[in-house]
């Protein structure tokens, strides 16, 4: 059996909370490009152009491209092979955010409580999903999640005769009800299937993709590509100052459903996909 | 289109020759205040208590900003989403302040407002934090350091860029914008 420690662990997880939130990965960047090529508003144009300018800013002065530099979400595939020595995968992995933040000035947005609202002062506690998977090898995937696109998120139970077209149009709906807030240029990660609480975390893992990298299944990947151009279609544009690039891309992710239901769900991220992986 | 200038303490003139969509560029001074803030002030406001700074023709900016790495006077510093003030804002505008930034949609209260005590809400870029750092010439704390990002900062800004969505005459650009590039569903 192969064995990890919890300080590999946390150094790995600093590095990774630094990398994500201070160099957004070339995709990203170039997805943000085509959408200034693409964008016809005046406006438009002149908001692409500084987030393209502040994400060289931010790779050249050691800065986070954003002040809010989120919830610290974590994707765990733990290969069964291997045993972590010296305390949890928890304390791992808030070990890691702790000094991560620390050390890379990123801000500390975690309260301890929702209704009483201390900062915990190092952004811990971490939001960890983790899967059991064969092998010996462990992969962990970080995703620094804003409030500000996270708010503008939704689960709905759909009937299953809703089908394809009444997904399309609960998700479209929902962009623009959220209209300028998220900062769009958005990426929409959609959950589709499983149950209430499956559904949400679907929405969320699909926005660890990289941008715009489509559905591996043709009939998903179709989908995607409509909800992309309706939501497209209604005007939003780079931060709601109106114009034709209102998402970057739609990700979809589904789960096996029960037979009287068809959960949705829709997570939303701003214009800075930041996401990191790193097989351990 | 040329930007316009804009440095407190701002006057009614300055708001009126504004208009949703202007570009502007903001020197000077600016005060932070987010959610935890605004709560506090208005409490002040409500028993009747000097509050620490002086709205009078002053400008707000929606932010909580990262920690300042050495060397430099503010870390990255974009705007937050401007809607979580909307029930604080007619009251901080009654008490003189003159422009608020952020982003995203206000209330329909906060547009009657401002029209009301000739104001102006204008967005940043959001996300564009590094950016908007680098207009930031000097911070300093002035009132409740123990909300750390979310205390009220006093910035020095040099050309600090932003947009007029609601101006004091009612419009939006929010909707304007959209209403230009909306196309039909495709069916």
């Amino acid at each position: 059996m192969r064995e990890l420690t919890v300080e590999e662990i946390a150094g790995q997880v600093a590095e990774m909370c630094q990398e994500a939130n201070i160099y957004l990965g070339e995709e990203e960047i170039k997805a943000l490009t085509s959408a200034l090529e693409r964008e016809e508003s005046a406006p438009g144009k002149e908001v692409l152009r500084q987030l393209i300018e502040n994400v060289r800013i931010a790779r050249e002065e050691k800065m986070p491209i954003c002040q809010d530099t989120g919830f610290a979400v974590f994707f765990v595939d733990w290969g069964q092979e291997v045993h972590l020595v010296g305390g949890t995968l928890e304390e791992a992995i808030n070990e890691g955010v702790r000094r991560g933040y620390r050390e890379g000035y990123l801000r500390k947005s975690v309260v301890e409580d929702p209704l009483r609202r201390v900062n915990t002062g190092d952004n811990t506690p971490a939001v960890i999903h983790t899967k059991l998977v064969p092998g010996d090898k462990v992969k962990i995937r970080f995703a620094p999640k804003g409030g500000g696109s996270e708010n503008m998120s939704t689960v709905k139970m759909l009937k299953p005769a809703d089908g394809v077209e009444g997904i399309i149009d609960f998700v479209v709906d929902h962009v623009k009800k959220a209209g300028p807030n998220p900062c769009p240029p958005v990426v929409v990660g959609v959950g589709i299937g499983g149950t209430f609480d499956k559904v949400a975390v679907l929405a969320k893992e699909s926005l660890l993709r990289t941008v715009g990298e489509p559905h591996p299944d043709p009939f998903y990947a179709d989908m995607e590509r409509r909800i992309l151009e309706r939501v497209n279609n209604l005007g939003i544009g780079p931060m709601g100052y109106g114009g034709r690039v209102t998402a970057l891309a739609v990700h979809i992710e589904v789960f096996p459903s029960h037979i009287a239901s068809m959960a949705v769900a829709v997570n939303i991220n701003c214009h800075a996909a930041r996401h990191r992986e790193r097989i351990i | 289109m040329e930007a316009k200038r804009l440095t407190a303490p701002i006057s009614d003139e300055d708001i009126l020759q504004l208009k949703a969509g202007d570009t502007v560029l903001i020197s000077g001074i600016i005060y932070t205040a987010r959610d935890a803030a605004h709560q506090r002030l208005v409490e002040l406001m409500e028993k009747g208590e000097e509050l620490p700074i002086d709205l009078v023709g002053q400008i707000i900016y929606y932010v909580g900003p990262a920690p300042a790495p050495p060397g430099k006077p503010i870390g990255s510093a974009g705007p937050t989403t401007s809607g979580r003030m909307d029930a604080y804002t007619p009251q901080m505008l009654a008490r003189g302040m003159k422009i608020c930034i952020g982003k995203g949609s206000r209330s329909e209260e906060v547009k009657k407002a401002l029209q009301e005590y000739k104001a102006v809400y204008l967005a940043a870029v959001g996300g564009a934090a590094a950016l908007l750092a680098k207009t930031v010439a000097k911070s300093e704390v002035v009132a409740y350091p123990e909300l750390g990002a979310e205390a009220i900062y006093r910035l020095e800004v040099v050309d600090f860029p932003a947009t007029v969505i609601n101006d004091a005459h009612g419009n939006d650009l929010y909707e304007e914008g959209v209403k230009a590039y909306r196309r039909e569903p495709a069916c």
